[in-house]
């Protein structure tokens, strides 16, 4: 399943120039080698705990100027919980002052959202507690009034049931493909948000013999390198719709 | 030069440590910059209270030692997570129950508000953050509409500009100057701090200065209130390029912090008996 994730996700990238990938998001990463060995070492790809794959020589402020530039064409984005008009909540469950659960923190998401011409999220767990109609705390709102300075914002969002983009002007998702093996209603029951879609829905491609072999190759050895604990979980192994490991 | 000696930059850890006085607004890098850990030991071993922790911008272990050990009154961060190992427990219970006062930040914003610092400005505007609640909980963030356009609000920072910087990096010379490689985020932080303080693997010999290869990723000494040497002074994080963080550790120190008591073992055994691991 994985593999199929990585394969849309690095789709999507595209002809970016320049892709960069947040802290601890493994997939993400994969997919961004994935299509930096596809595009024949195009785009460029920065992974900010990686000494190697950072390409900012200017502190950690860099990449956000960068971005902020427009030198950052794709960013992989995610949250406790992405609502149907795009909001990603990636601070608290229940009432901010008195949270149920806590998270991490914003990191750069209340900006990177607003900058980024293509962010992409993610998510391993595809339930009604993770897309929902109305996030608890917004990190970054989906989208702006018009009078707001966005040359960014969310292009698709991408799970482990399926793939949908984001209509900005409508602030809405819509299905674009259901992964092999996954259904319409089962996509609809899962998730906590209204949606677009029309029938017959997409299956999202399954990588090639080819691309199978690019992904299990050079691939998987940077990801071993580089996440040892995800590589460790098997790369590659099946996952259910909650992101766990089966 | 005596490492020892109480006269110039380079003191003892503790020594070094001592200007760095209760209640002060204290600015710490991310892990990738180099995380002053026997130093922080040092600190929770002399009982510092009240700190007004900034992280530029994340931090984790840092952070979460800090808080689970009664010395932190409110952090302002980005985040605070042990990455894919999981969540900091300390931080996520001391913020859920209120103990510790949080201001919630974005990335891009603890840098900016920093470089306003640097440059003695009041303010530093910055794109993106207009309609999050990051913004709603920020009555110190102010959105102005940009003087120099029409009909487009932008937000303004406050500059922060902390007591004190606390980092870790490969070394010093004997005058005080530190070499920080690339992390150039490190300056920022001893340019925007009244007073930096710092952790190195070595000392160098000679003058970093008038070392045409090392001179242009050096913080000048004066900048520098204190050097200490503490070799590995990172761990269990990594320095980067240096030495890796060390994973068993973490998990362990993770293991141990779920619970208030098992944090309080953990304290016992790898921070209050000086020197351990």
């Amino acid at each position: 399943m994985d593999e199929v994730l990585i394969y849309a996700l690095a789709r999507m990238i595209g002809d970016a120039r320049h892709v960069g990938v947040g802290a601890n998001s493994p997939i993400p990463a994969a997919a961004a080698f994935l299509a930096q060995e596809l595009g024949e070492g195009k785009p460029t790809v920065s992974l900010q705990e990686s000494p190697r794959y950072n390409v900012f020589t200017d502190g950690g402020r860099e990449l956000f100027d960068a971005a902020g530039q427009g030198r950052i064409d794709v960013f992989f984005l995610s949250g406790a919980q992405i609502d149907g008009r795009g909001n990603i909540n990636l601070v608290a469950l229940g009432d901010y002052g008195q949270p149920k659960r806590r998270f991490a923190g914003s990191y750069g998401s209340s900006y990177l959202y607003f900058v980024v011409p293509r962010v992409i999220l993610f998510r391993t767990e595809h339930s009604r507690r993770t897309l929902v109609e109305r996030v608890d705390f917004i990190s970054a709102p989906g989208t702006s009034p018009p009078n707001v300075y966005r040359p960014g914002g969310p292009a698709a969002l991408v799970t482990p049931r399926c793939v949908f983009l984001f209509d900005r002007a409508r602030a809405r998702f819509r299905l674009e493909s259901l992964h092999p093996q996954h259904r319409l209603e089962e996509v609809i029951e899962n998730t906590g948000f209204e949606f677009d879609w029309s029938e017959p829905v997409q299956t999202t491609p399954s990588p090639s013999a080819e691309v199978l072999k690019i992904l299990r190759g050079p691939i998987a050895a940077k990801m071993a390198q580089l996440y040892p604990s995800f590589a460790a979980g098997g790369f590659g192994a099946p996952r259910d719709g909650r992101g766990e490991r089966r | 030069m005596d490492p020892a000696s109480t006269k110039g930059k380079i003191r003892q850890l503790d020594d070094a440590l001592a200007p760095i006085a209760d209640g002060s607004l204290l600015v710490v890098p991310a892990d990738y910059g180099g995380v002053a850990m026997e130093a922080t030991r040092g600190l929770i071993r002399r009982g510092v209270k009240r700190l007004r922790l900034v992280t530029l911008p994340t931090s984790s272990l840092q952070a979460d030692l800090l808080i689970g050990a009664g010395c932190v009154e409110a952090i302002e961060t980005s985040g605070v997570s042990f990455g894919d190992l999981g969540p900091a427990p300390r931080f996520t219970a001391s913020v859920t129950d209120g103990s510790v006062r949080i201001k919630d930040a974005t990335c891009p914003a603890l840098h900016a508000a920093l470089q306003a610092a640097e440059k003695a400005v009041p303010f530093m505007p910055l794109r993106g953050i207009i309609g999050s609640d990051v913004l709603a909980h920020r009555p110190d963030w102010k959105v102005i509409d940009n003087p120099f356009g029409e009909n487009d609000p932008i937000v303004l920072l406050p500059a922060i500009r902390p007591d004190v910087a606390l980092f870790h990096a490969p070394m010093a010379d004997a005058a005080g100057n530190i070499w920080v490689g690339r992390r150039r985020e490190l300056f920022t932080l001893a340019h925007a701090a009244a007073k930096t303080f710092a952790t190195v693997e070595e000392l160098f010999e000679g003058n970093l200065l008038e070392d045409a290869m090392r001179s242009g990723s050096t913080i000048p000494a004066f900048y520098v209130e204190a050097v200490a040497v503490a070799p590995r002074g990172a761990w269990p994080l990594a320095l980067s390029e240096r030495y890796p963080e060390d994973r068993p550790h973490l998990l362990e120190y993770l293991r141990a912090a779920a619970t208030k008591e098992g944090f309080q073992k953990y304290l016992e055994q790898y921070v209050l008996s000086p020197r351990a691991g």
